[in-house]
Parts: C-alpha cells; sequence; structure tokens
C-alpha cells in the first residue's frame, strides 16, 4: 500500500468517525474555505450548482445546519438518534504529485431515530487537497444509491 | 358496509373542534377516499413533465394507480395505469417514455396514448365468436372520468359529474395566475426533479399545517435563529448575505406577535390563501433587472399589478400547496390513514433571468429537499400529533383559536384584523372536509 493511499484512508475514515461522534464543527472544518458538500438530486448532474440538490452547502451552509442541531429547540433533534458510517472500497483516481487528488469510495450508514432503523449507502468522491495542516475538502460528491426514493422522514444532517 | 360504521359524520364536525376519530380511524379513511380524493379535482402534473408525444408520467388518485400521458395529438391524457386484459399495470416506472404506443408487457395489447384499444394479437382469430372484439369498451384502458388543464397544471377528476376545474378552484386559481403572471412569457416550466417525503400521520394534518401562522416562529425557531447569526456574520463579512438566509432567518425575526399581522382568506370547498411575508422584492440588481424584462412584456401598469399581488401560500383543498411567488407545489398524496406522501415540485418562470429561478432554487434545496433545514420539525410534530391522536386522552382537536371574529363577506371568511394567526383555516378545511363527507 502506498504511502498516498494509506493517508487518504485514515482521513476518510476519521471524516465518517466525526458524523459518528457528532463532532460538527471539526467535521466542517475538514472543509477548504470554499469548499461544497454535495449530494445531487440527479446522478447525471456534473456540477452542484444551478440545479436541484438534497444537499449543496458551502461553509456558510453547513454552520446554519450545525447552528440549529445544537440548539435546544431543535425539536427532532430531541429523540435518540445516532449513526454508524462503513467507509471501504477506497479508489484513488487522480494523484498528480502536486494539486488536486480525487478519491472514489463507498459506504454503507445505518441509522437509529427513536425506533426505527434506516440504510443509507452509495459512493463518496472526493476532491482533495494538501495543506499544512492535512487535506482539506474542495469538494464532496456524494451519490446515494437510495437518493431516489421516497424519504421515510428526511436527512437531518450530512451522509 | 362502510356507511353504517361510519353513521354520520357530520357528528365529528364542529365549528371550532373536531372529533380525533376524523384523523385516526381506518373506516373514515376509506370513506374519505371515496367521497373526496376520488370525487374531486385531483392535481395530476404540469404538460411540461410530458413534453413529447408518448411521454409519461405516473400517479396515485386516492387508491386508484393513474398514468398521465402525451398523445399524438398534442393532448394530455389520464388514464387508469391497467391493462384491461389482465389487470397488468400497463407502466411499472414512475416516468418514462411509451413510444407511440402503450404495449403491455404480459400478452402484448396495445393501446394508443388515449386509452383506446390499438391492437391484440391474433385478434380475429382469438377472439371471433367471443363477446369482445376491437369497439368492446372493456377492451380498452379506462380514462379518468374528467381531464382539464389551467396554464399548464393538469387536473383529474374520477367522479362523471361535478363542478368544473375553474369552478372547482374559484378565488384560488390565482395560485396558477400568480405563478404564471410573473413569467414575463406568461407561463412557468417544471424543473424535472420530484423531491418525495413521507409522513407518518394523516393527511389533513399535513393541510392544517400549511396556513398556521402560528407554528413558523415555535416549530422552526432553531433554523430562524441558526440562519439569522450566519446572515450577521455574512453580513459583516461581505456586506450583503444572499437572499436564501432571509426565507429561513425570517422564521425567528418574524417573532410569534408579529403572525398576528397577517391575513387569511378562506373559500367554499376548503381552499385558503396566506397573504404574503416574504419580502421578495428587494431593491437589488437582478431585482431591477427582472423588473426591466417584465416591464417590456407588459408595460409598468400590468407589472405593478402582478407583483403587487399580496400571497405567500395557496392551499388548494384536499391535496395541494402551491407557493407561487416561489414558483413551488407539493402535491399531498394520503397513502395509508396514517402515511401521505408529499411530492414536491418547482417551475422556472419562462424569460426570466436566471438569478431569479436562483431564488426558487435555493428555497427549494434548502425548505423542501429530503435535507430540508426547515420541515424536518413539521414532520416531527406530524408524527406527534397522529400519535397522540390515537390516544384515549381526549376526544377533540381544538380550533378555538380567534373563533367568533371570522368576517364573513363575498362568499369568504377573512380573518379579522389582528388574527393572523386565527385558526380558521382548519375551520373552513373541516366545514368542507363535513360537506364532502356528507356526499354535498
Amino acid at each position: 500500500m502506498t504511502d498516498l493511499q494509506h493517508e487518504v484512508e485514515q482521513f476518510l475514515y476519521r471524516q465518517s468517525e466525526l458524523l459518528d461522534t457528532k463532532q460538527w464543527q471539526a467535521w466542517i472544518d475538514l472543509f477548504a474555505d470554499d469548499g461544497v458538500y454535495w449530494m445531487p438530486a440527479d446522478p447525471a448532474h456534473r456540477h452542484w450548482d444551478g440545479v436541484p440538490s438534497i444537499f449543496a452547502e458551502d461553509k456558510n451552509l453547513m454552520a446554519v445546519r450545525m447552528k440549529r442541531v445544537l440548539h435546544p429547540d431543535a425539536w427532532s433533534q430531541r429523540p435518540l438518534w445516532g449513526t454508524n458510517h462503513v467507509v471501504s472500497n477506497v479508489v484513488l483516481e487522480k494523484a498528480p504529485p502536486e494539486g488536486e487528488i480525487v478519491v472514489r469510495s463507498r459506504f454503507h450508514m445505518m441509522e437509529l431515530r427513536r425506533d426505527d432503523v434506516r440504510h443509507f449507502a452509495g459512493a463518496y468522491r472526493h476532491h482533495l487537497v494538501k495543506t499544512d495542516g492535512g487535506f482539506r475538502i474542495r469538494l464532496q460528491r456524494v451519490d446515494m444509491t437510495n437518493a431516489q426514493a421516497t424519504y421515510d422522514y428526511v436527512l437531518q444532517v450530512w451522509v | 358496509m362502510l356507511q353504517e360504521r361510519v353513521p354520520d359524520v357530520s357528528k365529528y364536525v364542529e365549528p371550532d373542534r373536531v372529533r380525533r376519530e376524523v384523523y385516526t380511524d381506518p373506516a373514515i379513511f376509506e370513506l374519505e377516499v371515496q367521497r373526496i380524493h376520488e370525487r374531486v379535482w385531483i392535481y395530476c402534473g404540469h404538460e411540461s413533465q410530458v413534453p413529447k408525444p408518448g411521454d409519461y408520467y405516473t400517479l396515485q388518485i386516492g387508491r386508484q394507480p393513474m398514468v398521465m400521458v402525451r398523445g399524438s395529438d398534442g393532448r394530455v391524457n389520464v388514464l387508469y395505469n391497467r391493462c384491461p386484459h389482465r389487470g397488468n399495470m400497463m407502466v411499472g416506472d414512475r416516468h418514462g417514455s411509451s413510444g407511440d404506443f402503450f404495449r403491455c408487457s404480459y400478452h402484448a395489447w396495445t393501446f394508443h396514448h388515449d386509452g383506446r384499444l390499438r391492437s391484440i394479437p391474433m385478434m380475429d382469430s382469438g377472439y371471433a365468436g367471443t363477446r369482445y372484439g376491437k369497439d368492446h369498451p372493456e377492451c380498452s384502458m379506462k380514462r379518468a372520468a374528467r381531464v382539464e388543464a389551467y396554464r399548464g397544471f393538469v387536473f383529474a377528476s374520477l367522479a362523471p359529474e361535478g363542478p368544473s376545474l375553474k369552478e372547482f378552484l374559484g378565488k384560488a386559481i390565482v395560485a396558477f395566475d400568480d405563478m404564471c403572471d410573473r413569467a414575463p412569457q406568461g407561463e412557468v416550466e417544471v424543473v424535472p426533479n420530484c423531491f418525495r417525503v413521507i409522513q407518518k400521520s394523516n393527511w389533513k394534518i399535513f393541510l392544517e399545517n400549511q396556513l398556521d401562522a402560528l407554528h413558523p416562529s415555535v416549530t422552526h425557531q432553531s433554523t430562524g435563529r441558526a440562519a439569522h447569526e450566519v446572515e450577521k456574520e455574512i453580513e459583516q463579512r461581505t456586506g450583503a448575505a444572499p437572499l436564501a438566509y432571509h426565507m429561513l432567518s425570517a422564521f425567528a425575526t418574524v417573532t410569534i406577535d408579529k403572525w398576528d399581522n397577517f391575513q387569511t382568506l378562506n373559500y367554499p370547498q376548503g381552499h385558503c390563501i396566506l397573504t404574503g411575508y416574504m419580502g421578495l422584492r428587494p431593491k437589488d440588481p437582478d431585482t431591477l433587472a427582472y423588473e426591466a424584462v417584465m416591464e417590456k412584456a407588459y408595460g409598468r401598469k400590468r407589472l405593478e399589478e402582478i407583483l403587487g399581488v399580496n400571497i405567500h401560500h395557496v392551499l388548494i383543498y384536499p391535496g395541494l400547496s402551491v407557493q407561487s411567488p416561489l414558483q413551488q407545489l407539493r402535491a399531498v398524496r394520503p397513502l395509508g390513514v396514517d402515511r401521505t406522501l408529499t411530492e414536491i415540485w418547482h417551475f422556472r418562470l419562462k424569460g426570466a433571468p436566471e438569478a431569479i429561478y436562483r431564488r426558487s432554487l435555493a428555497y427549494y434545496n434548502l425548505v423542501n429537499s429530503p435535507a430540508t433545514l426547515v420541515n424536518a420539525d413539521d414532520l416531527e410534530n406530524f408524527w406527534k400529533c397522529h400519535q397522540g391522536l390515537s390516544s384515549e386522552g381526549g376526544d377533540w382537536v381544538n380550533f378555538a383559536r380567534h373563533f367568533g371574529k371570522d368576517i364573513e363577506r363575498d362568499g369568504r371568511v377573512e380573518t379579522a384584523a389582528n388574527c393572523g394567526t386565527s385558526e380558521a383555516p382548519m375551520r373552513n378545511q373541516m366545514k368542507a372536509w363535513a360537506q364532502y363527507m356528507q356526499g354535498a
């Protein structure tokens, strides 16, 4: 295994761990200042801007979501609620010596909310840049296999 | 018989309160399907969802699986999604193209897009001497009893008799006029994406929430405050925050007491209009550029009339919620007594600058997507309401807020001054419900 492969995998595992442990600010900090988290409404869409999306959030909108979730009167956040992510099949798609790294992976997320279990699965595609503080995400595309299915209830935070 | 199990539904509805069984009794739900959803005009979709002959979209009306399809003559038909031969569903996908005709996947019977039989394999030899043949009505796909469109919005009724679509819509027709008039070309076009969210509650709980002006500052306080904080931060950093933040922060900045300043207008058939609060006519360059295009299309006087329409929300009972100034629409499809599907669409104003579409899109993504920052807390309330109403902790749902102050004039019920949080819309919806349920 190359060092880069290992480094990237560790980064992806840490990112999902931050979601499962609800460390929202630390999760947001993994994005570059102009970073975007995007879950397309349509797998055919190629760019996040100007099309309907399930999520299309820059760091400002991520901050709104985090502050909402942490607000004591976010009623839907009150019940017992947790997730468990498994990330795998990590493939380096582009790894030039300098510049942006593109990495594909697969995820499976199980969610418990009150007494209901839901499963979401799909593919991540991360565009990463290397900084002194480690990798930062320029764009994370999340293609959920069940993105087009009906939602029994909604998604409260990032997948 | 169902009718005997539910002796007189009018006993369940009083002017200022409603029995809890109206929301939770499966027998009442079955009766609602028959007497309301499978009788009145139900929204099927927009003509631009099926642009080419053969294009179809499926939907449910009451318990009936239907298909909206454009024929080779350009007309939009609404048919039962069922082959008359053995009952096979004609199309299994949610939407797509059927080509030049429908072809059943079981025994290859084919049908024109208006439902008429086109061919049966070896028909002459196979059906000679039987009661069936090409012109037998039971050999064609059944059509919805009535189909009508208004400004591209297609409705169907499964009852052969009843008011016309225009009579049914009455003053609520403004939902479509307001949306289309805001387009320089006078038309809207669907953005081909439907968000579908299920709520575990009775369909009426959703409708009652739509024009409930008291709930936003309570239910959506967390999102309003979060958006307000970030909006202020962005303003300090860059001078101005995008309009989308205002759409969200209004939930916190329009405080609970201010909501009484708004007004609801309630109409026969259960329809209702909530007058607006959105403040979507700022003086920024995007709005001014749009107004210039509109002025060219309509002239100054008409432009002022169009942009002066003061609507936040129009509810078309029993299954459509329209936010015309933001070109959003939610169709409500009851799946069961405690399960309801909403199908959520938005539209482009034909001829309007891209920046104006971006406002509609921002609202669609932030408020109406399955990752909504707003509706999550509504759905939580709906579920809790349904659970509570299933209990024997009380018999009634209370709609008495500002009861007795409603003003009746010009065939509608208006909320009085400073009574915007009146529960008049719920009272009005239940009045229509009782009339429908008594077979009116």
